[in-house]
């Protein structure tokens, strides 16, 4: 399971690479990498997320 | 083939900075002012945009700052403010004279810019840095523009890339924000809407409205405002849930229209113990340098970049860039700033235990001036003792809360 990002709903305003303890997020002008083997699917980035654009796959939101 | 507009790429820079807001820019215009050579990065398309803030600064950081308030960018004159508490009631706090102004960032960031520029300063958007390392004392930036790859040298790197930032951890500094201190910030920029007094900010509080925060009308002028939210991140639904459930239940937004659509995390509490590494500041967001009560950190981050510019001019003058060297930096940000934010840290954690009982219990019965106090943390004993004596007593649950937020005397 990793985070998986949602650019429809995603604002690109960075707080999920902010609060990420593995730094496998990064913010690019208008999109978010998610680096795979870095996420340990803590769901953090899912909780600060202001508008929901994270998801950990296989989860139900 | 890619042309090539600047040589910016074969020197060696004075000093880097990544990151062109408020404190990366206040950062670059102190650091020209002394004719060292500097280079801004940011990997935005634009300077100022898009804004992750609701724009408010006030008239205490003007004078701090020594700026004067423009018209093109400081569009609407605050004197006051209103809360207004879960149970409908409201206070209000007006004053004859203006108190701040709400600014139009995109504009005001591009002023600073021009004028750092001025300066001698060189500004670079569409730059992502995607990697740091240092070599013999010198740090090189791998940075991505397009589908072409750069590469700059610099002595200082100053880290002011907001609650993004990775340049600071790339340099083995880390700025992980903790997410029981990060808020969860949503907005929308309004106009067509009515009902408030545009003189005023106006923040909204109960559990059921913003849990753990506010929501907050920040006018602009014109039927115009920053309508946002911040919450605890801890929260099930999301900030925008709660916005667009406040909004619908607002008479006064039934006619507005949506101009801007703005988020953010909000570093509202974990202070850095450590601001600096070999050849590395850090300042603003990306140092969490945020008023933990308001969210507010315009004034904060220009002040912490003035600061952070003054170290890095100290290790330029000494051709020391060790983090021993640049250490002093974390005790002067703390003495001039940091330990008043802390106390406010402490009235933050007071608030969030308040039920919405307390706090229409409060907003009846204590005054303004003991509100701010609290907010400060600057009561005396006396204050104290007449608040506990005279008011709380007669809400022992609050009384608890407040007795033990008394005797906390961490700092």
């Amino acid at each position: 399971m990793v985070v998986k990002n949602n650019p429809n709903k995603c604002l690109y305003c960075g707080a999920c690479v902010g609060v990420c303890p593995t730094q496998a997020i990064t913010l690019k002008d208008t999109r978010i990498e998610i680096d795979e083997n870095k996420c340990i699917s803590c769901g953090a980035c899912v909780k600060i997320c202001p508008v929901g654009a994270m998801k950990i796959e296989g989860k139900k939101q | 083939m890619v042309i090539k507009m600047f040589d910016a790429e074969n020197k060696i820079w004075d000093v880097i900075i990544v990151g062109a807001g408020p404190s990366g820019l206040a950062a670059a215009t102190e650091i020209a002012k002394a004719k060292v050579s500097v280079l801004v990065l940011d990997r935005k398309q634009e300077i100022g945009c898009p804004k992750r803030c609701a724009e408010g600064l006030g008239n205490g950081w003007f004078n701090r700052l020594k700026l004067k308030p423009k018209k093109e960018w400081a569009v609407q004159e605050i004197k006051g403010a209103q809360l207004y508490s879960p149970n409908g009631k409201s206070v209000k706090m007006k004053n004859k004279k203006v108190l701040g102004y709400v600014l139009e960032r995109k504009m005001f960031e591009k002023d600073l810019a021009i004028n750092a520029v001025k300066l001698g300063a060189k500004i670079l958007m569409k730059h992502q840095v995607i990697n740091a390392t240092r070599e013999n004392g010198i740090v090189k930036l791998e940075v991505e523009v397009n589908d072409d790859k750069k590469y700059y040298q610099t002595k200082m790197i100053i880290a002011c890339d907001g609650i993004d930032s990775k340049v600071a951890r790339m340099l083995g500094l880390n700025t992980k924000n903790n997410l029981k201190d990060t808020d969860s910030g949503y907005q929308y920029e309004m106009t067509g809407i009515s009902g408030y007094d545009e003189n005023l900010l106006h923040l909204f509080f109960g559990t059921d409205v913003a849990p753990r925060g506010y929501v907050w009308i920040f006018p602009k002028r014109d039927g115009t405002a920053n309508v946002g939210i911040g919450i605890g991140a801890y929260e099930e639904k999301t900030a925008k849930y709660y916005l667009d459930k406040w909004i619908a239940s607002q008479e006064g937004m039934k006619n507005g229209s949506i101009i801007e659509v703005n988020a953010g995390g909000i570093p509202v509490g974990g202070f850095l113990d450590k601001m600096t590494a070999d050849n590395l500041v850090v300042a603003g967001d990306a140092g969490h340098m945020v008023d933990p009560i308001h969210g507010g950190g315009i004034g904060i981050a220009m002040e912490g970049g003035r600061i952070a510019a003054k170290h890095t001019l100290l290790a330029i003058k000494k051709n020391n860039f060790s983090d021993t060297q640049l250490s002093a930096y974390t005790k002067d940000w703390f003495d001039s700033r940091g330990k008043e934010l802390m106390r406010r840290l402490k009235g933050r954690h007071l608030l969030e235990q308040l039920s919405d009982g307390d706090f229409n219990y409060l907003a009846e019965s204590i005054t303004i001036d003991e509100a701010l106090k609290i907010g400060n943390g600057t009561l005396t004993p006396k204050d104290k003792l007449i608040l506990a004596t005279k008011k709380l007593i007669k809400r022992p649950g609050l009384l608890n809360i407040m007795v033990k937020y008394f005797n906390d005397k961490t700092e």
